[in-house]
């Protein structure tokens, strides 16, 4: 056949285009629908948190509640949800100190020195189930994820151990479960929310600190709370997309 | 002028090579790959359904409040309205599954309450805070306090 550079670009270029759009439709074709499983539409929620640290006594029960719960295991930095302690001197933000004995799991005992002139206050943290996660995007093989109702979550038979999203995730959030050598984190009790309950840690926080957020519900007490506080996510200038919105958050905490 | 055989049976000996390598690409892929893997998105849809069939530990306000209403009358009269009964009783979806069964062990005041209401330059100015050993150093804080409605009884 003969061929000119002209006519063969032109076809080539024909070609690569068709078959694009068809590989991008044909993924639609494929693409069920999330509302397939039963009781629960997932495209009907928009899962977060709202944190009001103004009410955080540091004593504890979120972080043993979430370990009762999700079975995590007793050990030392390995937990679904913490609470740090923050002791900032007020001219210096940026040398807080921050302590976490356990994550909180005991409560926090009075620190000896006690310097009036400190600022104190306790920030729990969990998972910020970010709608766009840094541990997403590196797992090599799609076992962490972000479901349809925005929740990121782990496939415990898909993970390898491999520790990427570990490294990934700004927040600290993720460590390897010495049981199964996989990796694991707050799934905002998703075994939970499916079934209408709260998340363990809000179920049991004496104070209302921290409220499960159904930000699909119109409904929902945190459209009052978004509007009524001045709130703010955790490291904003990473673009996660973090859902776990905090009142009254201090400059200085990381 | 006509090609000879020799010219291009090297280009259909690769072509079938790469129609096996393909065939054998596209097979193993099948194989390997569970069938509902990229559902939703890049991942394996049922993994949600892993992640909802986690046995339930605590069983929520909901489920006490349906037998125990004595003890959510008191409890909603007092500054304790509005904290969950596991917070201080524990994960008790077992006993909700099965009241008579799986009875709960009454929670230590001493142990409990402390957790909360030690004074703490940390918490919050406007929680109720005590230094156990001022305020009452021997007793059960049930002594004075009733725990469902804390005020003085």
């Amino acid at each position: 056949m003969n061929q000119d550079r002209r006519s063969f670009l032109g076809q080539t270029g024909k070609l690569l285009i068709l078959t694009a759009s068809a590989a991008v439709a044909w993924e639609h074709i494929l693409a069920g629908r999330p509302e397939d499983a039963p009781n629960y539409t997932a495209t009907d929620h928009w899962w977060g948190m709202a944190i009001d640290i103004e009410k955080c006594i540091g004593c504890g029960t979120c972080v043993r509640a979430c370990k009762a719960e999700n079975d995590v295991p007793h050990e030392d930095y390995m937990f679904r949800t913490w609470v740090e302690r923050y002791v900032v001197d007020p001219a210096d933000l940026d040398h807080p100190q921050v302590d976490s004995r356990n994550g909180g799991y005991d409560g926090f005992h009075e620190r000896e020195v006690l310097d009036t002139r400190l600022k104190m206050f306790f920030v729990p943290k969990l998972c910020n189930h970010c709608a766009h996660s840094p541990c997403v995007q590196v797992c090599p093989v799609g076992a962490t994820f972000e479901s349809p109702d925005g929740v990121v979550l782990v496939d415990k038979t898909y993970c390898l151990g491999c520790r990427y999203c570990v490294q990934a995730c700004p927040y600290g959030c993720r460590f390897i479960d010495p049981r199964t050598e996989t990796v694991d984190k707050c799934s905002l009790c998703y075994h939970r929310i499916t079934k209408g309950l709260t998340t363990a840690c809000c179920e049991t926080c004496p104070t209302g600190a921290r409220t499960l957020a159904d930000l699909k519900d119109p409904k929902d007490p945190i459209h009052a709370f978004l509007r009524d506080h001045k709130v703010q996510v955790l490291k904003p200038q990473m673009a996660t997309g973090s859902k776990m919105y905090y009142n009254g958050l201090d400059g200085s905490v990381r | 002028m006509k090609p000879s055989g020799a010219d291009y049976t090297h280009l259909i000996r690769m072509a079938g090579l790469f129609v096996v390598g393909v065939t054998a690409f596209v097979l193993l892929r099948w194989l390997m790959v569970p069938a509902d893997f990229g559902v939703y998105g890049h991942y394996r849809a049922g993994a949600l359904k892993d992640n909802m069939a986690r046995p339930v530990m605590f069983a929520g306000q909901a489920s006490c409040v349906e037998c125990h209403t004595d003890v959510a009358e008191v409890r909603a009269a007092g500054r304790h309205a509005h904290v969950g009964c596991e917070a201080c009783h524990g994960p008790l979806a077992a006993h909700a599954g099965n009241p008579d069964g799986a009875k709960p062990v009454r929670p230590d005041p001493r142990k409990t309450c402390i957790i909360c209401h030690t004074a703490s330059i940390s918490k919050p100015k406007t929680f109720p805070q005590v230094v156990p050993a001022d305020h009452a150093p021997e007793g059960s804080c049930v002594d004075c306090h009733k725990v469902h409605n804390p005020k003085l009884s």
